[in-house]
């Protein structure tokens, strides 16, 4: 990488936009969000990528993120968009950063943007799976009914605006227990209960450990490790499924002169 | 045979735990080897938490220096939050590092690396969490050879119990000599056991094997001598020296960690030891001679390291990096290098004097000034003598002004207490100086937005250092005289509002001082501290005086004895068969001179004055100029 100059006296404009969805696996999981802001434009600077930069005193890259997925929960499904003040490739893009970040944050799918409006609009629930090692599928199919019985589950966490109560139960579009033929638990004969969901982002948000918490209020589900990824995230259909927020970029009509 | 990973049973722990990425590994630059593949195997260790640990120069250099060579593998841990040491502790997870999160007992050698002593009881914690015994006595063969290093093994007596050997000085050559080592005794199939290993390691005249030593007292308490015990081990181990900076260009994969780090930056250093021989400075004296990077080499390490890192911010690191021989050349060519790209430089200097600003203008090119700092150390003039810290008062405050009115508005001034033949008046001259620069800079400006800030540290006499004889301050006396400072600076209200005041509490200060001039009989003092729960004591939330003098009491340890106590010329001290090559007769010439007000001038502008480091050493001074440039890199 040689530096990149900028253009004297103040900031290149923004020339193209572009969509980003990647994972948080393994042990990255238990990256932060600001963990993973940093690392990512330091993968921007190692990857040469000619990213734009906010005007002022301080300026600041163009990176918008949607929402986060929790620390210690990994995700095949986050999304950030970029602004660009020289066009690039996508696919090249994609490549670039992938390989500046390190194995764990892994950059999926870059597409340029071509339909107005944010990502962040397009995101309404999220699908997640959850696996509980050391429960038995039975026992979580109990708790499930019971759970999806019920008119309200109320929990309790600490946000930061304090102690909060909020309804689960509402947030809860989808909820079923997977074939555990398809766990892959570390330890053979132990068994592993999966857990499948789509949840409304709502305020305060619903995560899976509160998920857990309001099963575990309803049913007698053992408390013990958990691990939870969230696989999609998008507007939901009227069949409870999840939309790629970025099939109106990559398919859509284009707009504009792009 | 190989070694499994702790992972599995780990991560189910690390939901639970405040900022579990410290303990994920995953950083770019991290080398992953399999086990198998290699004979000789260390674990490095900087015995505090990830955030301060991971940016460790000494740790990140070693790291790289030893996984290049390809039978050698080389992982880091670093000290647990007791948050995760409890649960570790309740699930039988041993101490791990955070590259394969192997157990940490499976390693052929624990290296640690003290920047302080105040790492001492983490130490501790992760021998315990690591199943290594406490006492080195109790170890046997399949036990990790424990090395301390880093500049508070130049005195490693109160932790000799603990540790099986010391490293003193520079690491790099020093590694791979023990890695040969350590290679040629597991090939001849580990004759004689642990004991033959660091008797070979302690023939090296390089490491110290405290168990090979005797330490013999006077009935008052004194130490009488130290004498080996057994044949083939010198009586005096020396410090080793890297020489030609140039050929040892680390860090060049720096680590680039996912978790947050007290510096976000690469960081290369551009000379090693100093000169100036401010006398209260144990760096500046045990890593004497000055030995120079050279500005092509520093130009081509800053550029790969931000290719390779990705990281904004680059810092030119040394013990007063304004005193390379041509900082001016390399500060003018990096700021044009990357002129118009976000990468700032740093350069931490706290030299009192106007070249200084030059240098912090040409940094500053890319519009920021946030604050310049200037470490005058001592209050009055009389008191800069004895320290031998030449600057006139009429220079400092010149330089502050200029500060100033070129542009900044925030200026700290560095300052100790309870340097040796100190008085009150001395420390109260630290309020006239501070009243001085803003009256000064508020009419060279004419402006009421200017402010400094004062900032006080507690001195520490050290070893291998001229004030090594000389007693500490009871931390009542300079909590006293901190005291009527503030008063002092608020007196006249107006240019006091212009004035902060930063001081630490002379508690802590008293505990480094116990444990840097320390003997063996202080071990049991850090053991039982640790014991009662002692852990980060250089964190001021987990530091507890009460525990320590506590802990002193039980184990007869008279603190004021080991600190406050001055000592005599004929006092055999508990370092002096450790060789940093500083002469002790030129020492005590230095420390009488001290207290007699003579200074020093610096061997690099004029003649040497043998303070014996090269002779003893076989090094030489090695400074530019080079009379070379940094090119202007080719933009895209
Ligand atoms: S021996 Fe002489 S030249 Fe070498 S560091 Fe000491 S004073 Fe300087």
């Amino acid at each position: 990488m040689t530096p990149r100059r900028q253009p004297q006296g103040g900031q290149a404009p923004v020339v193209q936009r572009i969509r980003i969805r990647y994972a948080k696996r393994g042990p990255l999981r238990f990256t932060s969000h600001r963990d993973f802001a940093r690392a990512f434009e330091r993968a921007l600077r190692r990857a040469s990528v000619p990213i734009a930069f906010s005007q002022g005193f301080s300026p600041h890259p163009k990176i918008s993120y949607a929402s986060a997925v929790p620390t210690g929960v990994a995700s095949e499904a986050e999304y950030l968009e970029i602004g660009l003040h020289t066009a690039v490739d996508p696919a090249e893009l994609q490549r670039a950063l992938d390989r500046a970040l390190p194995p764990g944050l892994d950059v999926l799918e870059a597409v340029v943007a071509r339909s107005p409006g944010g990502l962040p609009e397009r995101i309404e629930a999220s699908a997640w799976r959850i696996e509980l090692p050391g429960v038995a599928p039975d026992r979580l199919g109990e708790a499930v009914a019971a759970f999806l019985a019920a008119e309200e589950i109320l929990v309790e966490r600490l946000t930061k605006q304090g102690r909060r109560t909020f309804d689960t139960r509402a947030a809860v579009v989808v909820m079923s227990t997977a074939d555990t033929t398809q766990a892959p638990s570390e330890v053979d004969g132990v068994p592993c209960a999966i857990l499948d969901l789509v949840v409304r982002q709502v305020t305060p948000s619903v995560r899976p450990d509160d998920i857990l918490s309001g099963l575990r209020a309803v049913a007698d589900l053992p408390s013990g490790p958990s691990r939870a990824t969230r696989l999609a995230q998008g507007e939901l259909t009227a069949h409870g499924e999840i939309d790629d927020p970025l099939a109106v970029d990559r398919d859509g009509v284009p707009i504009g002169g792009h | 045979m190989s070694v499994a990973t702790v992972w599995p049973r780990l991560e189910p722990l690390l939901p639970q735990v405040g900022k579990p990425i410290q303990y994920v590994g995953g950083e770019l630059g991290a080398v992953l080897k399999e086990w198998d593949s290699t004979q000789v195997r260390w674990a490095l260790m900087y015995p505090d938490a990830y955030e301060v640990g991971l940016p460790n120069q000494g740790i990140q250099i070693l790291y790289e220096v030893l996984n290049e060579l390809p039978d050698v593998l080389a992982e880091r841990t670093y000290a647990v939050w007791p948050d995760l040491e409890a649960l570790m502790r309740a699930h039988g997870v041993p101490q791990f590092t955070v590259d394969t999160h192997r157990p940490v007992a499976a390693f052929d050698l624990l290296g640690v690396s003290f920047a302080t002593e105040l790492g001492y009881t983490n130490l501790l914690t992760a021998l315990d969490l690591a199943g290594i015994p406490l006492t080195a006595a109790e170890r046997g063969a399949g036990h990790p050879v424990v090395l301390a290093g880093g500049h508070a093994a130049f005195n490693p007596e109160p932790i000799a119990d603990f540790i099986d050997a010391a490293v003193l000085g520079d690491g790099e050559e020093a590694v791979l000599e023990i890695t040969g080592i350590v290679r040629q005794w597991k090939a001849e199939g580990r004759p004689g056991g642990r004991d033959e290993l660091l008797l070979r390691l302690a023939g090296t005249g390089n490491v110290y094997v405290p168990r090979f030593y005797d330490v013999e007292y006077l009935p008052d308490g004194r130490i009488q001598r130290v004498v080996p015990n057994r044949p083939g081990v010198p009586f005096r181990v020396h410090k080793r020296t890297t020489m030609d900076l140039d050929a040892w260009p680390y860090p060049r994969k720096p680590l680039v960690p996912l978790a947050e780090t007290v510096h976000e930056r690469y960081a290369v250093e551009i000379f090693r030891g100093c000169t100036r021989g401010c006398r209260f400075c144990q760096a500046g004296m045990i890593t004497r001679p000055v030995r120079e990077r050279s500005i092509t080499t520093v130009g081509q390490m800053v550029r790969e390291g931000l290719e390779f890192s990705g990281f904004s911010e680059v810092g030119l690191l040394s013990l007063s990096s304004a005193d390379h021989s041509e900082i001016g050349d390399i500060c003018s060519g990096l700021a044009q290098q990357y002129d118009g790209t976000n990468v700032s430089l740093s350069l931490p200097s706290t030299r009192v004097d106007a070249f200084n600003i030059e240098l912090a203008e040409e940094l500053s090119r890319n519009g920021r000034r946030t604050g310049l700092t200037f470490a005058p150390e001592g209050g009055s003039e009389r008191i800069r003598k004895v320290i031998n810290k030449m600057v006139s008062e009429e220079d400092l405050i010149r330089t502050v002004v200029t500060a100033y009115t070129n542009g900044w508005r925030q200026v700290k001034l560095y300052f100790m207490c309870g340097l040796p033949t100190e008085t009150d008046e001395d420390v109260l001259q630290i309020a006239r100086l501070a009243h001085e620069v803003i009256r000064a800079g508020r009419a060279a400006t004419g402006s009421r937005d200017i402010r400094c800030t004062v900032s006080i540290g507690g001195f520490v006499p050290k070893p291998h250092t001229p004030f090594q004889w000389a007693p500490m301050t009871p931390p009542e006396t300079i909590d006293r005289r901190l005291r009527l400072l503030k008063q002092a600076i608020n007196a006249d209200r107006s240019l006091g509002r212009a004035i902060g005041y930063r001081y630490h509490d002379g508690e802590p200060s008293l505990i480094e001082a116990l444990l840097s001039r320390g003997d063996r009989r202080v071990g049991a003092v850090i053991r039982a501290v640790w014991a009662a729960g002692g852990r980060f004591d250089g964190w001021s939330e987990h530091f507890s005086y009460a525990r320590w003098g506590q802990a002193a009491e039980a184990a007869g340890v008279d603190i004021g004895w080991y600190t406050t106590r001055e000592r005599t010329q004929a006092e055999v001290l508990p370092w002096d068969h450790l060789d940093s090559g500083l002469d002790k007769d030129w020492l005590w010439q230095d420390w009488r001179a001290a207290l007699a007000g003579y200074e020093q001038d610096d061997c690099r502008w004029t003649p040497c004055f043998d303070c014996g480091v090269c002779p003893a050493m076989d090094t030489q001074i090695q400074v530019g100029p080079t009379g070379r440039k940094l090119l202007p890199l080719t933009p895209v």
